[in-house]
């Protein structure tokens, strides 16, 4: 066990948790604008996927990282107009058209994958940016300030989700559009355009999460998301709706999974183990829905389609 | 009018698909050719057909009933998981006894296994408002940890420990819990599950239980008044949802041709994503559990015609999940038009705009919090 606790070991894992946690906040803080004007999109694993695919393809044939991380991107923006259409115009059941959604990422994305590029190539990842002075500080510097520019951007969108939400006019917009749709359409909000904004939002950072998921592993495989575009989802309830929140569930994702990798190297535990302790974040996950629906309320219009004088 | 939306989804989906084999350079009609003949065109195919639409239609089936209780159960593929390892346990440790005991045990073993795995996120809602959607994701995540962690651990052939070959699975599965089998390689599975589809369909709609669960669905509210216990009835739906996914992995266990259960370690490996696609049958059944059983076979007919089209024309298979996908998105983005041309139907006349409450309706947590209070 003490191989666990040599320093260097410990912060290389810190520093992976919080390089694992990136794309799951990426997506997370995309999907919370969604929610908090009253769209549940359940397509992020999806978009994930398909931006994952395109980002990997393009690094493939351009040998640009950030041309990459570009065209995963815009990939998302164009599922997420897609998914706000379904959603907004048609007014679909958002719990069951994000499945169509993520049903034709996971095909879409295997099937260019398999007819484009066949067996997998390894491709560059993201240039290590170590930051000035900081990178320098004893344990911290290690775990914080040396990572890729995509992660310092990731953690830089925080504060900046709730500078949008809570201190501009946008903002407020959307915190008005989830709670009441009503009373802000009365007041010459449009709920539709505000909706569209968000679930766009969450569409492209869907997008770069996929493509900077794809890139940091310098991989694109069947399914590579596992799922995270679902826990994304879950970590905006565990956040209850707040950026802080969300970043402290990506981090306990990135985090508990960088143990579990750590231990699965040094074999601490026999292989069948690590896989009880990949399942703790999710059961931590079911448990803090459990504490966020007793103490806090979710936008109350989530999930409802608005209709104008119902 | 209304009736056809679903089949001109299909439709579309199809064109959809069509484009795309044009751009990878591959002949549509050519394909379709394939599919179909792949999927219908021998006694082989139908047999094939049947067989993959038969965990289709137990999970479309226990769908039927959760979203008629207005419970968007997502958690099929760890349903089916947790029922295939409780069945597939169970028949490891039952000792060689005849067929018509042992065969009974382990699928109500793995109707357990299911029924656990849905009244977990059942009861967290009922009484605690706990999003059904969230948390039968995160089960579904659960399940297939522990699925791997078994497989590689406790429950794996010793077999594979003595070669140190370690793949994850399980020693072959006694006989007498094989699916007898009727005719080639067709197995009582989809005979199995059609039963299952005329008795939930005699539930939903015969007994006081189902109309319960509808009248859950259509307005908590009103069922509360009418004195219906709505927590209850919610865990119930879940539980039975739950179970019929169960079944689906058992099934998917005992009548595999290695008899064993396997893990690739992902939850698709195993299910063959029919908890998801269990879901685009019963939608496109109109959630009715006797439609739903020839949308599986339709839909079990595709997955199939896949595995052809990608043999013969080079074309991945996954093209058809894609294709689901699209069904599920234009089955559910059309409903808003579908109800109104049914209501068309009836009267004659155009009908009031859809009320929100509609099954499969739209229950925030918050609302079935406020009104649980």
């Amino acid at each position: 066990m003490s191989d666990l606790f040599t320093q260097a070991v410990f912060i290389a894992m810190v520093a992976s948790g919080v390089r694992l946690a990136v794309p799951l906040l990426i997506a997370s803080l995309g999907e919370m604008f969604g929610q908090r004007s009253g769209v549940l999109n359940l397509g992020v694993d999806g978009i994930m996927l398909l931006g994952a695919f395109s980002g990997y393809y393009a690094v493939l044939r351009s040998g640009s990282v950030w041309y990459g991380l570009a065209f995963g991107t815009i990939i998302g923006l164009l599922l997420g107009i897609v998914s706000a259409v379904i959603a907004v115009t048609l007014k679909a059941e958002q719990g069951i058209s994000g499945i169509g959604v993520y049903l034709f990422g996971l095909g879409m994305s295997d099937l260019l994958f398999q007819k484009l590029v066949g067996t997998p190539v390894p491709i560059s990842s993201f240039p290590k940016v170590q930051l000035p002075l900081l990178s320098e500080i004893p344990l911290l510097g290690g775990m914080l300030f040396r990572h890729s520019l995509v992660v310092y951007l990731a953690f830089v969108a925080v504060p900046v989700s709730m500078w949008v939400l809570n201190r501009t006019t946008f903002g407020l917009n959307i915190r008005a559009v989830g709670q009441n749709p009503e009373s802000a359409d009365s007041l010459g909000v449009s709920v539709a355009r505000v909706r569209y904004a968000t679930v766009i939002i969450g569409g492209t950072l869907a997008g770069t999460a996929g493509a900077a998921l794809a890139i940091d592993l310098g991989i694109f495989q069947q399914n590579l998301t596992n799922a995270a575009g679902f826990i994304a989802i879950a970590l905006v309830y565990f956040g209850a709706w707040r950026p802080l929140g969300v970043m402290a569930g990506a981090l306990l994702y990135g985090l508990v999974n960088a143990v579990v990798l750590q231990m699965k190297t040094l074999g601490i535990i026999p292989l069948a183990w690590s896989d009880i302790a990949a399942m703790v974040p999710a059961i931590i996950t079911i448990l803090a829905l459990v504490v966020v629906a007793q103490r806090f309320r979710p936008p109350a219009a989530l999930t409802k389609p608005f209709l104008r004088g119902t | 009018m209304g009736y056809l939306v679903p089949v001109a989804a299909v439709v579309a989906a199809l064109l959809i698909g069509a484009v795309i084999l044009l751009r990878l350079e591959a002949d549509p009609v050519d394909a379709l050719g394939v599919m179909m003949r792949g999927a219908f065109g021998s006694s082989n195919a139908l047999m094939n057909t049947a067989i993959k639409a038969t965990p289709l239609l137990f999970v479309g089936i226990g769908i039927t009933i959760a979203f008629r209780a207005n419970v968007i159960n997502i958690g099929g593929e760890g349903q089916m998981v947790s029922g295939a390892l409780l069945a597939t346990t169970t028949a490891l440790v039952i000792p060689e006894l005849p067929a018509i005991v042992v065969l009974p045990t382990v699928l109500l073993a793995g109707i357990i296994g299911g029924a656990i795995w849905g009244a977990i996120p059942g009861a967290l809602k009922a009484y605690y408002g706990v999003n059904e959607i969230l948390s039968t994701i995160m089960l579904n995540v659960v399940a297939v940890q522990l699925m791997n962690f078994l497989l590689r651990g406790p429950l794996i052939d010793p077999a594979e420990i003595e070669r140190g070959t370690r793949i994850p699975q399980t020693e072959r599965l006694i006989d007498s819990a094989d699916l007898p089998h009727l005719l080639g390689k067709l197995h009582i599975g989809p005979l199995v599950a059609v039963l299952f589809a005329v008795g939930a369909y005699l539930l939903m709609w015969r007994t006081p239980i189902g109309y319960r669960i509808r009248a859950v669905g259509l307005s908590q509210d009103a069922a509360r008044y009418a004195g219906i216990e709505v927590r209850r009835t919610i865990v119930l739906a879940m539980t039975l949802s739950g179970a019929m996914a169960g079944l689906a992995g058992a099934v998917l266990v005992f009548g595999s041709e290695s008899h064993r259960m396997v893990t690739d370690g992902s939850t698709a490996g195993f299910t063959g994503s029919a908890g998801f696609n269990g879901i685009v049958a019963a939608l496109f059944g109109g959630l009715h559990a006797l439609w739903t059983i020839p949308a599986s076979f339709l839909f079990g007919g595709l997955l199939v015609g896949g595995l052809a089209m990608q043999r013969a024309v080079q074309v991945p298979s996954a093209l058809i999940l894609a294709l689901n996908g699209l069904v599920v998105v234009f089955v559910v983005s059309s409903d808003r038009l579908r109800r109104r041309l049914l209501a068309r139907d009836y009267t004659g006349r155009r009908a009031a705009p859809p009320s929100t409450n509609d099954p499969p309706g739209e229950t925030s947590p918050a609302e079935a919090e406020a009104n649980e209070r």
